[in-house]
């Protein structure tokens, strides 16, 4: 995760640049210091994060109106000034009720959304606040660490090419240097007057001699025969393993960036696996969740997906918001929706039984047992080849979880003095009975 | 010439039988007629309702069976404080179990939250969502109502919990969620 170092690094960098260069222009110009315009944008921009940004974007309406330069928007088009603003940004709602015809518009405006009351701000936190919002977004800082995250990733391009082309250099060198050494083996030979067979007219042609061996045609045939045997098992064999099966979905959704780089449980979205048969695909309305907040990947994942997938992953969020109705700009559900048509890919077929809750709750295997290194899969395939042996194979090796499990207690001692094992597979509790998977 | 024609067809004839196992698109099978499900499947397309999906809301008024009980506060701001004053657990010390509210809140909130609660978990650290509050935020307050009727509906833009957590789960998790903050304020 470089990136995300590069990036801490470059704002880190330019934050302590900042405090220093306010440190300087402070000192210096200490006539320009009044006690309001001293805000310190990089503490007001932590408390925005740590307060606001639940709310407020800087130049993007969320739950409450766009944040940016709102001082200097509110003096100028409604004559508000900094009192009004504390009195807001403290207590909200005593100024509503105290009947301000401004706070009780915007309020309306907004739905008669509650904003939080934050009476522990202080004066100096406000103005922090308010100056992180005046500030122009420190966009050269963006655009440098893009461009360097780039070199970085091409670097690794070109490194694996270089060691790609200098391999090929070398096994070229090496066929020349064979086929040099069997010319001047040549040359001695006929030096010495050893001669070197070349053509020789008179033989037999080699098939000619080989279909006259019938021992020889007998071993081939019997040789050939069995091999053929053996793929055409083979082949007959995974008629009906899906093994691999990776189907293109209707929203490029990367289990990768989720449940990868971003640690989200599995069972945050595929929450029915704890409870039920099915392991369940979320619905939408669990996407929302975070998509909410989340309208834009961030620059350093928007590149890597270009790069590395040819994929817009921003226009993939935006598939999403059609789907489920969600109107960006007002932050609000437009009610017209249409279902994902997410393409099945596990599927067993209807004469067996698999149960998840069984596997995942009681037995307490995990996900990646049975469906691989979903957390690096950037599209999901199917790992495992759900054949019966897959399923026996496991239930003779895996030991049954008896652990703060009263059910099992009793029969567990009972069955464990009968096989004579300490520790009971879940095939000796009866996970071979046809009748547990097929019914 | 000849043997170079016949090298040509053994590769067209490898490429063909290769180029059928597409990733794709699902494999042949042998006779599936048992494969095939007879009943309807979860997830589904189904005629039997308009907008073709399987998965449907309860019709409205309905009550699921055994020990459901409704929540009456709204989703209002009127509700909010409502809840926020007078809803109180129904458990009692027995039925706590903190490891359970552990389990599930690990799972569904520490993800913004933190596994401690000061609102600094690995989106907000990764600063992909931000304004996640610490529990311990004075200037919120949450007690025990509001942090069962924050789970139930959500609140701006936290979402709501209710289709992942089932009654008790939620509860469970709201015991879990007022001790961290009784540590938090330690
Ligand atoms: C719970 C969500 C929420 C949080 C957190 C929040 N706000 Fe607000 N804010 C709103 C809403 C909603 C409005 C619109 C008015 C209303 O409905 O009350 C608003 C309005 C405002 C306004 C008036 C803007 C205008 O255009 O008139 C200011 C200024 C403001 N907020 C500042 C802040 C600051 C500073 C913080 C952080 C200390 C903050 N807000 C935190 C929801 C929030
Ligand atoms: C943010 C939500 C989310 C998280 C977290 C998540 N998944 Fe998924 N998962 C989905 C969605 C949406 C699909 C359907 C789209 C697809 O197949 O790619 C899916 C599909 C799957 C499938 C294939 C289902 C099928 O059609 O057969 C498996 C298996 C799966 N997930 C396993 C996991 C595992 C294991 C984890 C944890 C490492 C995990 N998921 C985490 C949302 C999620
Ligand atoms: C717990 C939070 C969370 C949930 C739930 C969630 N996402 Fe995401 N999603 C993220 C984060 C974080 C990113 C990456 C943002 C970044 O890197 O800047 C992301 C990125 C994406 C992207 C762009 C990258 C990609 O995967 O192609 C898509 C599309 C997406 N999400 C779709 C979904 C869908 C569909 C669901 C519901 C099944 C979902 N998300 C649920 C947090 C979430
Ligand atoms: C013991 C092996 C095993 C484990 C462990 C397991 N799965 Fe599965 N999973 C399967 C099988 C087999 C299917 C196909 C089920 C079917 O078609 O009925 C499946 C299907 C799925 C599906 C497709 C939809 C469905 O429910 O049929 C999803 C999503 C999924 N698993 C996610 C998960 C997640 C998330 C976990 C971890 C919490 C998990 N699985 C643990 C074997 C397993
Ligand atoms: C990763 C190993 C693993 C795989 C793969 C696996 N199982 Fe299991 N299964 C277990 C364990 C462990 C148990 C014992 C659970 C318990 O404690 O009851 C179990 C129990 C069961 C049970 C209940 C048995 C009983 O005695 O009640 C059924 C049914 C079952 N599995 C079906 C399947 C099917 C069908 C498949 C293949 C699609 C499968 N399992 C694949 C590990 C596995
Ligand atoms: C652990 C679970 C499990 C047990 C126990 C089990 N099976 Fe199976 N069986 C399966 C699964 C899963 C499939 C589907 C495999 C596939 O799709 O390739 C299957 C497929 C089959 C098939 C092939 C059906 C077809 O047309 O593809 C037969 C026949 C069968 N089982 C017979 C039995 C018999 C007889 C027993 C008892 C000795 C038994 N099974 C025990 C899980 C089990
Ligand atoms: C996707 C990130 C996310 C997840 C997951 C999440 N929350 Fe939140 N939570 C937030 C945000 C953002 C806020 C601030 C909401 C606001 O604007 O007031 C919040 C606020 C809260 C509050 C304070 C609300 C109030 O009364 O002011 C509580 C309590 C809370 N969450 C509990 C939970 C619990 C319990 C869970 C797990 C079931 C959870 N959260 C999961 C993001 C999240």
């Amino acid at each position: 995760m470089k990136h995300v170092i590069y990036r801490n690094l470059t704002s880190k960098i330019l934050s302590f640049g900042f405090i220093f260069f306010l440190t300087f222009s402070i000192s210096i110009n200490a006539q320009e210091e009044t006690a309001e315009a001293a805000g310190d944008p990089v503490n007001g921009k932590s408390l925005f994060n740590a307060n606001c940004a639940a709310c407020h974007r800087l130049n993007k309406p969320m739950t409450g109106p766009a944040l940016a330069n709102v001082e200097q928007r509110l003096y100028e088009e409604e004559g508000l000034d900094r009192e009004w603003l504390n009195k807001w940004i403290r207590n909200s709602a005593g100024l509503i009720s105290s009947g301000d015809a401004y706070a009780n518009k915007v309020y309306n405006e907004w739905n008669q959304v509650a904003m939080n009351a934050f009476p522990q701000l202080s004066d100096q936190d406000i103005s922090d606040i308010l100056a992180y919002t005046a500030a122009p977004p420190p966009a050269p800082a963006v655009a440098e660490t893009a461009v360097a995250e780039q070199a970085g990733g091409a670097q690794g391009g070109i490194s694996n090419e270089i060691i790609l082309g200098a391999l090929a250099v070398l096994f070229g060198l090496l066929a020349m240097a064979l086929i040099v050494v069997k010319r001047t083996l040549n040359r001695f030979a006929e030096a010495k007057g050893i001669p070197v067979v070349e053509e020789d007219e008179k033989r037999l042609p080699l098939w000619k001699a080989f279909v006259q061996n019938q021992f020889l045609v007998l071993v081939t045939s019997i040789f050939f025969l069995l091999g053929s045997a053996y793929f055409v098992y083979g082949y007959l064999m995974q008629v009906g393993v899906d093994q691999g099966y990776e189907p293109v979905q209707p929203i490029h959704y990367s289990h990768r960036i989720h449940a990868g780089e971003n640690g989200i449980d599995c069972k945050y979205c595929h929450s029915s696996a704890r409870v039920s048969k099915h392991s369940g695909i979320p619905s939408l309305n669990i996407c929302m969740n975070c998509h909410k907040a989340i309208g834009q990947v961030a620059e350093a994942t928007q590149q890597e997906g270009i790069n590395e997938y040819g994929v817009d992953y921003n226009a993939e969020i935006q598939k999403l918001y059609k789907a489920v109705g969600w109107d960006e700009s007002t932050q609000s559900y437009t009610g017209e929706t249409s279902p994902v048509e997410w393409i099945r890919i596990h599927n067993l077929p209807d004469l067996a039984y698999f149960n998840h809750a069984q596997h995942v709750s009681v037995a307490g295997v995990e996900c990646q047992t049975c469906h691989g290194p979903v957390e690096e899969m950037e599209i999901m395939y199917q790992h495992a080849p759900l054949t019966m042996g897959w399923c026996i194979n496991c239930h003779r090796e895996t030991n049954v979880n008896v652990q703060d499990n009263g059910y099992y207690a009793k029969i567990h001692e009972e069955l464990s003095k009968k096989y004579g094992v300490e520790q009971l597979t879940a095939a000796q509790m009866g996970g071979l009975e046809c009748g547990k998977c097929h019914y | 010439m000849k043997t170079f024609l016949k090298y040509i067809l053994a590769l067209l004839v490898v490429f063909s039988l290769s180029s059928c196992n597409n990733k794709t698109s699902r494999n042949y099978q042998y006779m599936p007629n048992m494969y095939e499900p007879v009943s309807y499947e979860a997830y589904q397309e189904s005629d039997a309702f308009a907008n073709g999906i399987e998965a449907q809301l309860p019709a409205e008024g309905t009550i699921p069976r055994g020990g459901f009980m409704p929540y009456e506060y709204e989703d209002t701001n009127e509700g909010y404080e409502a809840a926020k004053a007078n809803l109180v657990s129904p458990m009692d010390s027995l039925q706590v179990d903190y490891e359970r509210g552990k389990e599930l809140y690990d799972v569904y909130c520490g993800i913004c939250h933190g596994t401690k609660g000061a609102g600094q978990g690995t989106l907000v650290k990764r600063e992909k969502i931000l304004g996640v509050p610490s529990y311990a935020d004075a200037g919120r307050a949450i007690t025990t109502g509001s942090i069962y009727h924050v789970i139930y509906y959500g609140k701006n833009t936290m979402g709501s919990y209710a289709n992942q957590l089932n009654e008790e789960e939620r509860w469970q998790v709201v015991a879990y969620v007022e001790k961290l903050k009784a540590e938090l304020e330690k």
